[in-house]
């Protein structure tokens, strides 16, 4: 059987999947139960200074849902621990002393001042914790005082941090990322500047979820009034997978470590963003909307899997996809796909016509031979992937290659065995031709 | 159990008040907002959708149900009385199996369609409890015209013919309008005075005057009709009844079941309404389903079914069929009344022979059985009564003859919904014929 043990900047935990920093590591009782459960680690939800931040006592969290009511996104307006520093720190070091197994990593979010940061250091270590995850990414509320993603944003800031915690003790740093920004590279760069032995992300992404249209208040609605909140679950995965993606294969930053977070709800969600250079996973809104127990999905799913693959352990898949990154321009060109409907899983809805009719390339019929019947004219097919995106039967549409030398009918022209992209295309001013 | 449910012969009050209760409640009950968005959101919003084309009056389905899924309950309603004004009625009672739901892709997909149905009464319902009326009549036309037959073709016609500003005048020969809203259908799929409040419903946007208690061919001639209004039209159903044909067939005890049914709908009382023990109804329609379940409801022991076909040439779809078996109602193919036996001129049995098809003709084997029944009720299908025509309109195969916008073979007379030639005797496709008998009006009117 797969070997899943995970052995991240030097943390080991039975498992890749750690809870990400957030109301289900706010305390003991719950890390105790996401321990028995099954998590491989914990990063505790961040701590500050003493006097300790105050939560709004009404709703902190918006959504949006999909079809059944399912969660695809959740938003939140929760600041960082609302409990005193001390109580913390005690139940750390109990739970790590019971778990030795487990890892146990803290989150951080003080002032920019290097004291603040030297003190805590000190206080964390003696707590025995594996590690500490630096919050530079809350986009809300922290940020007004200059923290969280303020810090995120700026990083000559992101760089100047992590230094004083790497003096100021040994253990390992990981630093999380704000989302919030426009190009990710920049801070993971100065993360690793900094001397941070990883980077962790996504942090929530800056939302508004819902405008109550009765009160006009966003949502969720303080008392008549709303704040931007942090947005993360489902809908905000294909953000954090190019994320990592982009540090995972950019120069300056190739092979830092990277702990995957953002939308992490299945075993497959973790194998993407592994296969895209995560060393491990942390989880949130799945496990806030689910409990705990999905984690025996992901270890019993991502092992046969793996199995399956014959991935003896999770080095062997770590970071696979990334060299498949590339840039539009590298694009095959040449490569010719037609979208084809397997008539018998079709049931006759006809969105993909109705998508293709009204918003792309009028390459699907609706009726044959007045039947009701939807095919792909393939002289008219772009290959676009809308069909597939919007057909509710899974594989009914597929997307075929055209093999090298057979006819492309939209074209006319006979499929090229050549690889051939943007640089060399006679269209692009500025191309270095191929020949 | 109490003895009363064990007399013999034909007797009332076989139960106790909760049976009645119990049984005679909404087949379906209402779907909760919950269920509602639930069943809302598996639908696919489909292209030309299919359920559309399977809905005789032609619903935008997919649109009605992504309105309810948005929260516009009410926008789901008007999309629905925009094709169907008597869409509440539709809801509960058309067999959506073999319709919409039928037809829906997901029936295709997983065998479990859509709830259409279900969810158009969501719509509905909400609009009707809500007292909203969407439509506003026309400036006046000036024109009158008369509809005869106040069951849904008419109403739908009335309607319609209103909302374009005409002036309508609706003669029933029934004491109360609705048609077989009122008198037909089964009491557990249109409960709480659902028939009268739609009537009211559908004629309160005014110019509609309901007559009831008024009969073609008795109060008033179709000559008359015409001489006085602009147009007629006829939604005068079907009000004969096939007879048996056997001997014995006028003894005590046997009975029409859409005149027995018509009698429940209208008792005040289930428990006054007296059932036989052992009840035997002929026939393998929706109105054998209908007398079969509601003898039982009403406390039946035995109520057997005997058909002359196979199950599958039965009009009752499959699933009218088994919900009649999950009440207790056995039903028997292949059997053909022979006799009625009485004794003193009161039913004790029927006779029946088993049939085969030979070469696709029905055939008896010879072979007999005999049922003991204090009760037998023909419903082996209705009639068109033409004599109120004075045969001065064209008959096909016994009905009205129409063409497709529902003009009779006489100027200025329209017919549409189980009179007329060629439809399928359900309430949705009166529905339509009589919307669109309107709407051909208004244009010969305009
Ligand atoms: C027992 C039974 C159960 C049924 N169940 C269902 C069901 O579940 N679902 C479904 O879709 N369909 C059902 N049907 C069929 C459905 O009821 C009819 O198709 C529908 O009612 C036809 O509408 P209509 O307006 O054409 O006729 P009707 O509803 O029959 O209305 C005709 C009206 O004309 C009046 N009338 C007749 N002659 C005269 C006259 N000479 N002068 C004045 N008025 C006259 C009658 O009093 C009646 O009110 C059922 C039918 C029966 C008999
Ligand atoms: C209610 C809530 C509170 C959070 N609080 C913190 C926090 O204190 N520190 C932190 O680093 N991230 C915090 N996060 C962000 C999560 O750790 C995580 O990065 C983000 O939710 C994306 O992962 P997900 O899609 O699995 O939820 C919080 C998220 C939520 C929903
Ligand atoms: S989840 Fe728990 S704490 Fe939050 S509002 Fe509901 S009951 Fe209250
Ligand atoms: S979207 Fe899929 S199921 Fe629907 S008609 Fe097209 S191919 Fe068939
Ligand atoms: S066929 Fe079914 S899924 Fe499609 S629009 Fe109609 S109800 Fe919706």
């Amino acid at each position: 059987m797969a070997d899943i043990r995970s052995h991240f900047v030097g943390i080991r935990s039975p498992n890749p999947f750690w809870l990400a920093s957030a109301p289900p590591t706010d305390k003991e009782y719950n890390v105790v139960r996401a321990f028995q459960a099954g998590w491989g680690g914990v990063v505790w939800k961040t701590l500050g200074l003493d006097p300790h931040i105050v939560n709004v006592s009404g709703p902190r969290y918006g959504a949006v849902w999909g079809a059944d009511r399912r969660l695809l996104g959740l938003n939140n307006i929760e600041l960082i621990t609302d409990r005193p520093l001390q109580v913390n720190l005690d139940e750390i070091k109990r739970v790590k002393r019971d778990w030795p197994d487990r890892a146990v990593v803290v989150s951080l979010m003080v002032p920019c001042e290097q004291s603040c940061w030297t003190d805590i250091m000190a206080k964390v270590e003696d707590t025995g914790a594996d590690g500490v995850e630096l919050n530079f990414g809350c986009p809300h509320g922290m940020s007004e005082r200059g923290m969280g993603s303020a810090v995120g944003q700026v990083p000559e800031y992101i760089e100047m941090v992590t230094r004083w915690v790497k003096a100021a003790s040994r253990m390992p740093v990981i630093v999380k990322l704000t989302p919030n920004i426009t190009d990710i590279r920049h801070p993971a760069r100065a993360a690793r500047k900094g001397g941070a032995d990883a980077v962790s992300l996504i942090n929530t992404v800056s939302s508004i979820t819902a405008v109550d249209l009765d009160s006009f208040s966003p949502e969720p609605s303080i008392d008549g009034k709303g704040s931007h909140g942090g947005y993360c679950g489902p809908a905000v995965k294909p953000i954090a997978l190019n994320m990592v993606a982009e540090i995972a294969r950019d120069a300056e930053t190739r092979g830092l470590p990277i702990s995957g977070i953002g939308g992490i709800t299945t075993w497959r969600d973790a194998a993407e963003f592994m296969a895209l250079g995560a060393g491990n996973v942390q989880v949130c809104t799945a496990a806030m909307t689910y409990g705990f127990k999905i984690v025996q999905e992901m270890i019993e799913g991502l092992t046969a899997w793996m199995d399956q693959g014959g991935h003896a352990d999770l080095d062997a898949f770590v970071g696979r996809a990334v060299p498949n990154v590339t840039d539009w321009q590298y694009l095959n060109l040449n490569y010719v796909a037609k979208a084809r409907i397997d008539q018998d899983a079709c049931i006759k809805c006809g969105r993909c016509h109705i998508a293709c009719e009204d918003t792309s390339h009028q390459a699907i019929t609706s009726t044959v031979d007045g039947k009701r019947h939807f095919e792909v004219i393939e002289a008219e097919c772009v290959g676009c992937n809308l069909c597939v995106n919007v057909c509710p039967v899974e594989n009914c549409i597929t997307m075929e290659p055209l093999a090298p030398g057979s006819l492309d009918r939209r074209t006319g022209r006979v499929v090229s065995p050549d690889y051939a992209n943007w640089t060399m295309h006679p269209n692009n001013p500025s191309s270095v031709a191929a020949e | 159990m109490t003895e009363a449910r064990l007399e013999t012969g034909v007797a009332a009050g076989r139960l106790a008040p909760e049976e009645y209760e119990r049984g005679f409640g909404d087949l379906h009950p209402p779907l909760d907002r919950h269920e509602a968005l639930v069943a809302a959101d598996r639908c696919y919003f489909c292209y030309d959708a299919p359920c559309v084309t399977a809905c005789p009056t032609g619903i935008d389905i997919p649109m009605f149900i992504r309105q309810i899924a948005t929260g516009n309950t009410l926008g789901a309603a008007k999309t629905i009385f925009d094709q169907n004004i008597l869409g509440g009625m539709c809801a509960r009672v058309c067999p959506t199996e073999t319709l919409c739901e039928q037809a829906c892709v997901r029936e295709a997909a997983e065998g479990r369609p859509v709830e259409i149905g279900r969810l158009q009464r969501v719509a509905t319902d909400a609009a009707m409890a809500a007292g909203r009326q969407f439509y506003r009549r026309a400036e006046p036309t000036g024109r009158r015209i008369a509809v005869v037959g106040a069951g849904p073709a008419g109403l739908a016609c009335a309607h319609r013919l209103a909302v374009h500003g005409h002036e309508v005048t609706v003669l029933d020969a029934r004491p109360k309008a609705g048609g077989l809203n009122e008198y037909g259908i089964a009491a557990y799929k249109t409960v709480d005075g659902f028939a009268q409040a739609e009537v009211e419903y559908v004629t309160a946007i005014g110019g509609i005057t309901v007559e009831p208690g008024r009969a073609l061919g008795r109060d008033v001639t179709l000559a008359g009709l015409c001489a006085g209004y602009d147009a007629v039209f006829l939604g005068l159903g079907l009000a004969g009844v096939n007879a048996l044909g056997t001997p014995g067939d006028d003894a005590d005890g046997v009975a029409d079941a859409v005149d027995w049914i018509a009698e429940l709908r209208q008792a005040s009382d289930l428990a006054t309404l007296p059932v036989g023990r052992r009840v035997v109804v002929i026939g393998g329609g929706m109105t054998a389903i209908d007398a079969a379940v509601q003898a039982k409801l009403l406390g039946a022991e035995e109520v057997t079914i005997c058909y002359r076909r196979g199950r599958e040439h039965m009009n009752a779809s499959a699933w009218e069929q088994d919900l009649a078996a999950s009440k207790g109602v056995a039903i028997r193919h292949w059997l053909r009344p022979r006799r009625v036996l009485a004794e003193r001129g009161r039913v004790t049995g029927i006779e029946l022979e088993y049939t085969r098809l030979a070469d696709g003709r029905l055939d008896g084997t010879g072979e007999t059985l005999t049922l003991a029944a204090d009760q037998v009720f023909r419903a082996i299908g209705q009639s068109f009564v033409a004599a109120p025509l004075d045969g001065a309109i064209a008959l096909e195969g016994g009905r009205i003859r129409v063409d497709a916008e529902g003009r009779t073979s006489m100027a200025k007379v329209w017919a549409g919904g189980d009179c007329v030639a060629g439809g399928d005797d359900l309430t949705v496709s009166a529905v339509a014929m009589g919307r669109d008998a309107a709407e051909s009006i208004h244009r010969s009117l305009s």
